[in-house]
């Protein structure tokens, strides 16, 4: 009897730590890369605002932040399947993603914006001037909608599974113009290869079933009070001061 | 024609994630990867009956190169051959500059060279293999009735060799349709890239995967059945006789 009780002592404690583990740990599925959101170092290390804004966040609810690395066009299942608890990964809140997720405060509002090479014919973004172009999406973005319900009968969309190879088949003159989050494309084509590329016509924040209400993160439906914390942190960092410092590290010097 | 549409359009009215739009894109991506499947396994079956010829050959100037492209392409995986051909080649310093841009830079010519290099290169040695297996009686009867080394090879050699290659070169033709799925990673919207898109769109993987994977079952099908019926045809002196 008496070993009988100390086995299910010991089964009790290994299922408690094992439940302990779990609270202390919240892991993030990103998608890399996407600079200045999210990338590594040459290292290999992941940064990015998303990257160290996540982290700050995490240090002011107490727990520790696992960061999984998952591609964009599976991401959200993932997020259902409990590959992890949440998503930080330049998601922007919509219509139909609401649905899918429950989405904390947005953290940030970038709008999109059309880059071309320098020289470019295309002076303006309507039917007519980007008729029979090619243009470039990231496969599954809220640019991919919209690019293919605007666009899609008259210019050719190439998607693709990363934003790195989206920009080399632009460097390579494979694409005319390529419409993305408009600081991914500041830091990959106006300032890593200065005065080779524009942006084209205006940028973009309506309308709002395409273009949503700024980035947030994504949690599954059913964990509100998960995603209340972080509303909290939120509202903390934008208070005190971190969270402006973190948008000045990889914004600073912009508008 | 119209009919049939509006009766579609009612049956799709329920359905958020099958409508034409999506059908149309399933659609075009059948006719792509067909395409691409098809042109390659053509091109690539012409140019291996040569290369099988040849990589018997006495002579080690012919016999080798053919090896050692053989030994690669068979080798190396389909997608870095295919990461290679489109995305390597824009590394070639002024390629933008030659006629060969006009050719590589829509992603379709990249992937259909890719696919046919990698198929002809499996061609060749199931056709060497079938080659090297004709059995010697044929071939001194060949020579008995004085028919040159080239005449051999024409009248007895080859045609019982593809005879002997049928059901392996049926293997083949449909990895070559499964291994088409990599298509989409160089932006083409073949079957798997239209999966792809309705599941990255609609977030709903079963729906899109296994809709594309009906398709495909479908395609293997028609192609079990061709071979099917070839060997029936062309194999028939070696079925037990009936009468």
């Amino acid at each position: 009897m008496k070993k009988l009780l100390s086995v299910s002592l010991l089964g009790l404690a290994i299922a408690a730590s094992a439940a302990q583990a779990q609270e202390d740990q919240i892991r993030i599925g990103v998608d890399v890369p996407y600079e200045p959101m999210e990338y590594r170092t040459p290292d290999g290390e992941l940064t990015g605002f998303d990257i160290d804004l996540g982290n700050a966040l995490c240090e002011r609810i107490g727990v520790e932040c696992e960061w999984v690395v998952q591609g964009w066009d599976g991401i959200i299942p993932g997020l259902m399947a409990r590959k992890y608890d949440a998503i930080m990964s330049s998601m922007t809140i919509n219509d139909d993603r609401r649905e899918q997720v429950l989405f904390s405060d947005p953290y940030i509002t970038p709008p999109s914006a059309w880059f071309a090479p320098e020289g470019t014919d295309i002076d303006a973004t309507n039917e007519e001037s980007l008729a029979g172009m090619t243009i470039g999406v990231q496969r599954g973005t809220l640019q991919d909608n919209y690019v293919t319900d605007m666009y899609g009968d008259v210019a050719d969309i190439n998607r693709y599974s990363t934003a790195d190879d989206m920009v080399l088949d632009m460097e390579s003159e494979r694409l005319d113009i390529l419409f993305l989050d408009y600081p991914v494309g500041k830091s990959t084509l106006l300032d890593s290869e200065e005065g080779d590329y524009v942006v084209v016509g205006e940028m973009l924040t309506e309308p709002k079933e395409y273009f949503g209400d700024g980035f947030g993160i994504a949690f599954r439906q059913r964990d509100e009070a998960l995603a209340e914390q972080f509303n909290e942190a939120l509202a903390e960092v934008q208070e005190d001061g971190t969270y402006d410092e973190i948008y000045n590290r990889y914004f600073g010097g912009e508008e | 024609m119209t009919a049939f549409m509006t009766w579609l359009e009612n049956q799709l009215a329920e359905n958020s994630i099958f409508t034409l739009q999506t059908l149309s894109y399933y659609g075009d991506g059948l006719t792509t990867t067909v395409q691409l499947v098809f042109l390659s396994l053509v091109i690539g079956l012409i140019a291996a009956v040569p290369l099988a010829i040849g990589r018997g050959s006495k002579h080690g100037w012919i016999k080798w190169p053919i090896f050692v492209y053989t030994y690669v392409f068979r080798g190396t995986p389909l997608l870095i051959q295919l990461y290679l051909i489109y995305y390597g080649v824009v590394f070639v310093d002024g390629i933008q500059e030659t006629w060969l841009w006009v050719i590589l830079e829509k992603p379709f010519v990249p992937a259909l060279i890719a696919f046919t290099l990698n198929t002809a290169a499996y061609t060749t040695e199931i056709f060497r293999g079938a080659i090297k297996s004709t059995s010697k009686g044929e071939i001194e009867a060949a020579r008995a009735y004085g028919m040159s080394p080239r005449q051999t090879m024409r009248r007895i050699i080859i045609p019982s060799a593809f005879r002997r290659a049928l059901p392996a070169y049926g293997n083949e033709v449909i990895f070559m349709l499964h291994a088409s799925a990599i298509a989409s990673v160089v932006t083409i919207m073949d079957l798997t890239g239209a999966a792809r898109f309705v599941y990255a769109r609609y977030y709903a993987p079963f729906e899109a995967f296994l809709f594309v994977a009906a398709i495909y079952l479908c395609l293997t099908f028609t192609i079990l059945y061709f071979f099917r019926y070839l060997e029936k045809k062309l194999l028939a002196h070696l079925q037990p006789q009936t009468s």
